[in-house]
């Protein structure tokens, strides 16, 4: 048993719990404290639990399932924490002990089948939902999935995710982007462009967008062959040894081209990426080269700065306000860039919203998987969005970008709102289609 | 006092119908601490905004001597919010609906769970000012505050949070509802009951309502650093600047320790050989604001300070706070536990308590810090230590027992601002004498006969010791 209580601390990187002296300065920022109203879902709570379990007070890993479960992962706590505690170290690793506990699914094929012959035939939806299989197959999210209800919940939610999906490329369909696109003009840097899964499921137009931006600032942009899924959602579900796994042979992939950087265009993907150095720590053949990447992952917002900006056309004046990433803010630490680059299009007029560094509830999946709990961050986001007037919200990352999208259709503000990613809106700014 | 039955939990949630009842254990778990030390699991978590439900449960608990531990958001350092008896806790932070700026009568009128830092906001955007500023108040709800009253750095020149409440709404130990004071800035009708209740850390009744004085917001302020070679010189700065006839809103020292401490983890050119540095902060009309920093500047000077500078614009002003704001992340740097003192001494023994501290430091070899409100002599004796180390716990247990000593001798006081809670309860008597203490019980024994508020705080049982490690 004692044994055992050890393993556990281990794996509950126990003693990084030491740091937080529970001051509570994460609670007005935390999202799920705000909106759920008890210390069991605020950061400083869940902290707690997680040291109560690892000094065998509570015998039961099961009391950490349900605060984990509906904990955003979007580390806005972390930039609150005076004392930096590493809350997404300690999240990931509880994660994944109670998943390496859990009786393993059913087959894939269950949920999958359940799934499509509960889904309305809609040919929108089933992209949707296909793509999002795609998704939940490589993750090993259907435990989770299943576990949160996700199969009786997502049938009745359909027509508000149907609404929003994009008409896009199916990720079966690989690509129309040439492998290299040359840098217009002077060549400033050598960039490998990182796709992305969900961005090149759902927003390949913003891929392509992204690519001649680049291009056009002044960089030879590679798309790498045998890359692959950054593994954000599978480390954020407890699946640690498959992201580590999907980490390794991205680091080999862009290890294998001369670059200045790597460059994505989705907050969510660059933090996992910028922290591939963590993720790899205890792998002494990998920690090297898993830093060298990382400090190579750089946002297309900082590249396109550092290349000078963009060129835009004449623009009509606009009321924007700008949907932060959570990610970026709080792991990348990204903040000004964006906001310089839509500063200056012409006639541009940002209004932030009040909480602005406040989650959305999208959260990779979380607005899937815990329906209620999203929707309810969301609609409070709303409520600020509105108050700006905005009539573009901008965003950079494709959960971010779906949720700001999904928002605009449950205040019925379509045709008076829209949501973009950051990449097009500049492309639209600089006449690029 | 007895456990918590299923009779009992059927009972509470038969009566809170508006609220939520918690009862499960991560539930549980995750209102069994506050930012001080030590673990207590209560039976119940209550949520309600429903005074009349509150008052309710405190006549059940009154009735089968049930603990009741009222809580705010549970930034306390002392201990306050901890249910150390289980029983029921009251999480009054949803609370938080109404406050009210009443411009003409210059009052706030709040309930309990509204953020303090919220408070600030509203004064402000009328054009007033409520005062007490703790440092956490943008966490902290302004029922914590009132029952530990709070202060702040403006203590200085502002008071503390008793200086401000002029009428509350509580509830009794019976589950009476009762009014105190009211709107009015003079009122001596009868005993000062207010007063009684704000600092009684909970253990007299629950605030469910109260009336807060205003004031005028300052329309200018300047800023003043100054650094020393030595810690005593800044401590006579200081004093000597407090009887010059000027009364900054805010005086801020740093000691050596924490200036290096800061330095180490944001370098930003502050001098690691200097053994203090003071911040002072004064506001008011713009042009007296200007006349006084130049006054500060030269007290300073004749001390012998070592370096004396104004910030000329808003962002070098804010560079230089930002120091003063880094100390607490750079500290806990070094070793992750903090045990956090407010033993305060009156002004003019300002050099002399740093002296002491010093001494304290060498004698017992522990990583003492000395940042914090010095211009009202609430110094912040900060330890820094490793809670796993047993032995280096023990010593800090010394330590901290040796400053309450001399924060005493010099005729001063255990706490400042944070409260006595758990942490100092034994030390009670060595201030009060015993009966003093005494006194001070029979006023609890009166209000609360069945002692079922916040029991285990304030008073001491027999033979309580300060224990950090556990």
């Amino acid at each position: 048993m004692k044994h055992d209580l050890e393993q556990l601390k281990v794996e509950l990187k126990y003693e990084k719990t030491n740091s937080c002296v529970q001051c509570g300065y994460c609670l007005p920022v935390c999202p799920t404290y705000v909106t759920m109203g008890k210390e069991t879902h605020s950061p400083r709570g869940r902290i707690n639990l997680v040291k109560m379990v690892g000094e065998g007070r509570i015998t039961d890993l099961s009391v950490l399932e349900e605060p984990m479960d509906l904990c955003l992962g979007c580390r806005a706590c972390e930039t609150a924490c005076p004392t930096g505690v590493e809350y997404g170290a300690l999240l990931e690793a509880a994660r994944a002990a109670i998943t390496r506990r859990k009786k393993l699914s059913v087959p894939v094929r269950t949920l999958r089948n359940t799934l499509f012959k509960k889904v309305i035939p809609s040919r929108k939806a089933m992209k949707f939902i296909g793509n999002s299989m795609w998704l939940y197959e490589k993750s090993g999210i259907q435990k989770l999935a299943r576990k949160s209800g996700l199969m009786k919940k997502l049938p009745a939610h359909l027509g508000e995710f149907e609404a929003i999906t994009p008409s896009a490329a199916s990720p079966w369909e690989r690509s129309s982007l040439l492998h290299i696109t040359p840098a217009i003009g002077d060549k400033k840097f050598t960039v490998a462009f990182f796709a992305g899964c969900v961005m090149d499921a759902m927003f390949r137009k913003i891929n392509q967008l992204s690519v001649k931006l680049l291009s056009e600032a002044g960089c030879d942009v590679i798309l790498i062959e045998n890359q692959t899924c950054c593994g954000a959602l599978h480390a954020h579900s407890g699946e640690i040894e498959e992201s580590k796994r999907l980490a390794k042979s991205n680091i080999a992939a862009f290890e294998k081209e001369e670059i200045d950087f790597i460059v994505n265009n989705a907050g969510g993907c660059g933090a996992m990426m910028a922290e591939y150095d963590h993720l790899l720590a205890d792998e002494p053949l990998w920690v090297e080269r898993a830093k060298r990447f990382s400090e190579n992952t750089k946002d297309i917002s900082q590249i396109l700065v550092l290349c000078g900006g963009i060129i835009a056309k004449d623009c009509p004046p606009q009321r924007i306000t700008y949907q932060r990433s959570c990610h970026m803010t709080n792991v990348l630490k990204v903040t000004k860039e964006p906001l310089q680059l839509i500063q200056s299009i012409p006639n541009v007029e940002v209004i932030e919203m009040n909480d602005a560094n406040m989650c959305c509830g999208s959260a990779g999946i979380y607005n899937i998987v815990n329906y209620d709990a999203s929707m309810e961050i969301l609609d409070q986001k709303m409520e600020n969005v509105k108050d700006t007037e905005a009539t573009t919200i901008i965003t950079t990352n494709p959960g971010c970008l779906i949720q700001m999208k999904l928002g605009i259709e449950r205040e019925n503000l379509n045709g008076r709102m829209r949501a973009v990613h950051l990449v097009e809106y500049l492309a639209e700014a600089a006449g690029i289609m | 006092m007895k456990a918590i039955t299923s009779a009992h939990v059927k009972e509470i949630i038969s009566i809170v119908k508006t609220g939520r009842v918690l009862t499960n254990e991560s539930d549980r778990y995750s209102y069994s601490f506050d930012g001080s030390f030590g673990t207590y699991l209560p039976d119940v978590v209550i949520q309600t905004k429903s005074v009349e439900e509150l008052a309710t449960l405190v006549k059940l608990a009154n009735r089968e001597k049930i603990p009741v531990y009222p809580r705010g958001q549970a930034t306390s350092l002392s201990g306050g919010p901890l249910p150390v008896k289980g029983g029921m806790v009251f999480d009054l932070s949803v609370m938080d609906d109404l406050l009210e700026i009443h411009e003409e009568d210059l009052v706030a009128v709040v309930s309990p769970g509204v953020l303090t830092s919220n408070i600030h906001h509203a004064a402000e955007r009328k054009g007033l000012m409520y005062p007490p500023d703790p440092s956490s108040s943008h966490v902290s709800t302004i029922g914590g505050n009132l029952a530990e009253n709070s202060g702040g750095p403006r203590g200085l020149k502002y008071g503390v949070t008793k200086d401000y409440v002029i009428g509350l709404e509580i509830i009794t130990p019976q589950g009476e509802i009762i009014r105190t004071g009211g709107r009015t800035v003079k009122n001596v009708t009868g005993y000062d009951l207010t007063k009684l209740i704000v600092g009684s850390e909970g253990t007299l009744g629950i605030i469910t309502k109260a009336v807060l004085r205003l004031i005028p917001k300052p329309p200018a302020s300047e800023t003043v650093m100054a650094i020393f070679n030595s810690l005593v010189d800044a401590g006579r700065a200081i004093s000597k600047i407090l009887s010059s006839g000027i009364l900054p809103s805010k005086m801020e020292l740093m000691d050596q320790a924490s200036i290096v401490a800061v330095e180490n983890y944001q370098p930003s050119g502050l001098p690691k050989d200097a053994e203090a540095m003071i911040l002072i902060e004064l506001d008011g009309h713009p042009s007296a604001v200007i006349d006084e920093a130049e006054q500060v500047s030269k007290v300073c000077k004749e001390v012998g300070a070592r370096k004396v500078s104004i910030p000329k614009t808003k962002a070098e002003t804010e560079e230089v706070w930002k120091a003063r704001k880094l100390v607490s992340p750079a500290i806990v740097r070094i070793k992750p536990t903090k045990i956090s003192e407010d033993a305060t001494v009156p002004r003019s023994k300002i050099p002399e308590m740093c002296r002491r501290l010093q001494e304290i430091k060498k004698k017992y070899n522990v990583h003492l810090v000395v940042f914090g409100h010095a211009g009202d002599g609430n110094l912040h004796p900060n330890i820094i230590a490793d809670k796993s180390d047993k032995e280096e716990m023990r010593r800090v247990e010394l330590a901290v027992t040796e400053i309450f000593e001399a924060a005493v001798q010099l005729g001063g006081t255990l706490s400042g601002e944070h409260g006595i809670g758990t942490m100092k309860a034994p030390f009670m008597e060595m201030e009060l004498g015993a009966v003093g203490l005494d006194m001070m019980k029979k006023i609890k024994q009166a209000w609360d006969p069945n002692n079922i508020m916040n029991p285990g705080k304030i008073f001491p049982e027999p033979g309580q010791k300060l224990v950090l490690s556990e």
